[in-house]
């Protein structure tokens, strides 16, 4: 959920960027306010409005991460008060057991081919989307359908799909290609494409959402004049409308590699992160090095690997959205 | 200006084809529910007769009746308090221009970097400990606390953006600070609220991974977690399975289908914040 919103509006001096408001506009309309009457008229809420929500938010939050973080370094067992320090070990023994290293690269190359596909697929839908297409409503209903879905229904519909006698094969045999049938999930060097294929799947309409809203503050006179210059289509569109919503842009991006990051659902559901550990990510052994393995020590090194990862990023997406152009 | 050109037609085509290889595995999701369970599994098409038992044995035998109420008790109550805390938090924030409102600001920030995996353990020790393992309250608690940091972030911007001329009107009318808050601010945010409330009812309804470490085994399932139960006792029937992935998501079809607009645009609101 976290993941669904960007970095903070530093001193909160630009207009937050709805979606029917053109962006950069919006970033750079200059800001007038009617001088205040009487400066004791001021709304001044009270601290305590806050309180709830700081208390939940430090005692659900802030606390356990770092009662995880400093754990990490003990032999912390969950039963017993006592732990001792044991330093890096729990962090070194991540390294020789391979589980947690496989784990780390494939969460790297599901994040990758994730990031890719679903923001290339959603960009062409979009950019499909925006043209003066009769069905356009119908269509993006049919594209955004699967974003709402269960993820780990997603997952189970994909299984079946990805079966070896499951709908892929079947239809492979039955249009002449039987020589194609794989083993989807079984084979170890394919099932992560697999597991990419069902989250771009409901992840696109996602990404298109986003885009389209960047597209619809595109002027069309700029592209009308583009042409009038003699550009063509797939000209018009590289050289103004992407650079027109790198915005739109730059937040999928990250949006789509924060949540990638913490990929659980449909890798759980979908293969349980097998065969033998080929599928697993960073956020499928946390849970089952604490919950199925008991290892809490370990789980909690892994824990603060993934949150060092997801920190990094948030903070890059933090200092890039910092700059107001890009939004 | 944009005309239906040829050109124009080829696109829809294609879009529509797409559209097609897009909704083959919901076409194959319905297809395989409806199929006779002492069949054979393969292939895409319809088999007749269509058995619409399946799904009536797949709601029963699921217990999907009392795991939707229970999500819905839970996905309620979570966003409601989301929504109450949120709002009061984001309106503290952006009134006030001190130093700790700043810092308040940025430390409901940090809960962008957590990814939560790290919470997990020490939670799940302190709730067992609490005796809240099998209680919906845990989720509960959860859910609210990691939805906080997107609708604080949401309310904030959009009180700084709003010029405080109806508050210090009320001021000046000696309205209290809680019905100032109740009569004039809550009401003004209502976009905020909507978005807020779209999203963090879909983030909580499909979350799977805290009903599974919290829920599992007790008469308080969530709809996912009913799910995943059923597909672990029935694997091999998929028309049964797919029944109970077909019911359990019949409360998320029917909004979307009845606020598809107001879902999208919340979409696209709460990402570019």
């Amino acid at each position: 959920m976290s993941a669904h919103v960007q970095g903070p509006d530093p001193g909160g001096v630009t207009a937050p960027v709805v979606e029917a408001r053109p962006a950069a506009a919006g970033a750079d309309r200059p800001r007038v306010r009617p001088p205040r009457p009487r400066k004791s008229a001021r709304p001044r809420p009270s601290f305590w409005f806050a309180l709830p929500a700081l208390l939940l938010f430090v005692v659900i939050v802030i606390a356990p991460n770092l009662q995880g973080f400093a754990y990490s370094f003990t032999n912390w067992d969950g039963f017993s008060p006592a732990a001792d320090l044991v330093g890096l070990k729990n962090f070194s023994s991540l390294f020789s057991n391979g589980n947690s290293g496989r784990a780390v690269l494939n969460t790297l190359v599901l994040t990758a081919v994730v990031t890719v596909g679903q923001n290339v697929l959603g960009l062409l839908l979009a950019l499909g989307l925006n043209a003066n297409i009769k069905t356009k409503y119908a269509l993006r209903l049919v594209f955004f359908l699967p974003v709402v879905l269960t993820p780990i229904v997603c997952g189970y519909l994909w299984k079946y799909l990805l079966t070896p006698e499951g709908s892929l094969n079947s239809a492979l045999s039955a249009i002449g290609l039987p020589g194609l049938r794989q083993d989807w999930l079984g084979n170890p060097d394919l099932v992560l494409f697999s597991v990419c294929a069902a989250i771009i799947w409901q992840g696109a309409g996602y990404s298109m959402v986003i885009y389209l809203a960047g597209l619809q503050s595109v002027s069309e006179d700029v592209l009308e004049a583009a042409a009038i210059d003699g550009a063509g289509p797939s000209r018009r569109t590289w050289s103004i409308t992407l650079p027109l919503i790198n915005g739109s842009i730059v937040i999928n991006l990250l949006l789509t590699v924060l949540g990638n990051l913490k990929q659980f659902d449909t890798v759980f559901s979908m293969t349980g992160g097998g065969p033998s550990g080929a599928s697993d990510t960073m956020a499928t052994i946390v849970y089952k090095t604490a919950f199925q393995y008991l290892q809490y020590p370990t789980a909690l090194a892994q824990g603060v690997i993934l949150t060092l990862f997801v920190g990094c990023v948030g903070f890059v997406q933090y200092r890039l959205t910092q700059r107001k152009a890009l939004v | 200006m944009k005309r239906y050109t040829k050109k124009t037609a080829a696109l829809e085509a294609a879009l529509i084809a797409a559209a097609i290889i897009f909704l083959i595995p919901l076409f194959v999701l319905v297809s395989v529910a409806l199929r006779d369970p002492a069949g054979s599994p393969g292939f895409l098409g319809f088999t007749w007769p269509l058995k619409f038992g399946n799904l009536a044995t797949a709601w029963k035998q699921s217990q999907m009746g009392p795991s939707m109420l229970n999500s819905i008790m839970i996905t309620g109550i979570s966003v409601l308090l989301v929504i109450g805390i949120a709002s009061t938090a984001g309106y503290v924030i952006a009134r006030r221009t001190e130093r700790w409102s700043r810092g308040m600001f940025y430390l409901f920030l940090t809960g962008f970097l957590f990814p939560g995996q790290l919470a997990l353990v020490p939670l799940y020790v302190a709730f067992t400990k609490a005796g809240l393992v099998g209680n919906p309250f845990s989720v509960i608690l959860i859910s609210t606390a990691g939805n906080l940091p997107f609708g604080i972030f949401l309310y904030t911007a959009f009180l700084r953006d709003l010029a405080p001329d109806y508050e210090e009107a009320a001021t000046l009318d000696g309205a209290t600070p809680f019905r100032m808050f109740r009569s004039i601010v809550f009401p003004l945010m209502r976009p905020v609220t909507g978005t807020v409330g779209i999203l963090s009812s879909l983030a909580i309804w499909n979350d799977f991974m805290h009903p599974l470490l919290y829920l599992t085994g007790g008469s308080t399932r969530t709809a996912p977690l009913s799910v995943y139960t059923f597909v672990g006792e029935y694997s091999a029937n998929w028309p049964l399975v797919f029944s109970a992935l077909i019911t359990s998501v019949i409360p998320i079809l029917v909004a979307y289908f009845l606020m598809q607009r107001f879902i999208m645009r919340g979409f696209a609101t709460g990402l570019k914040g």
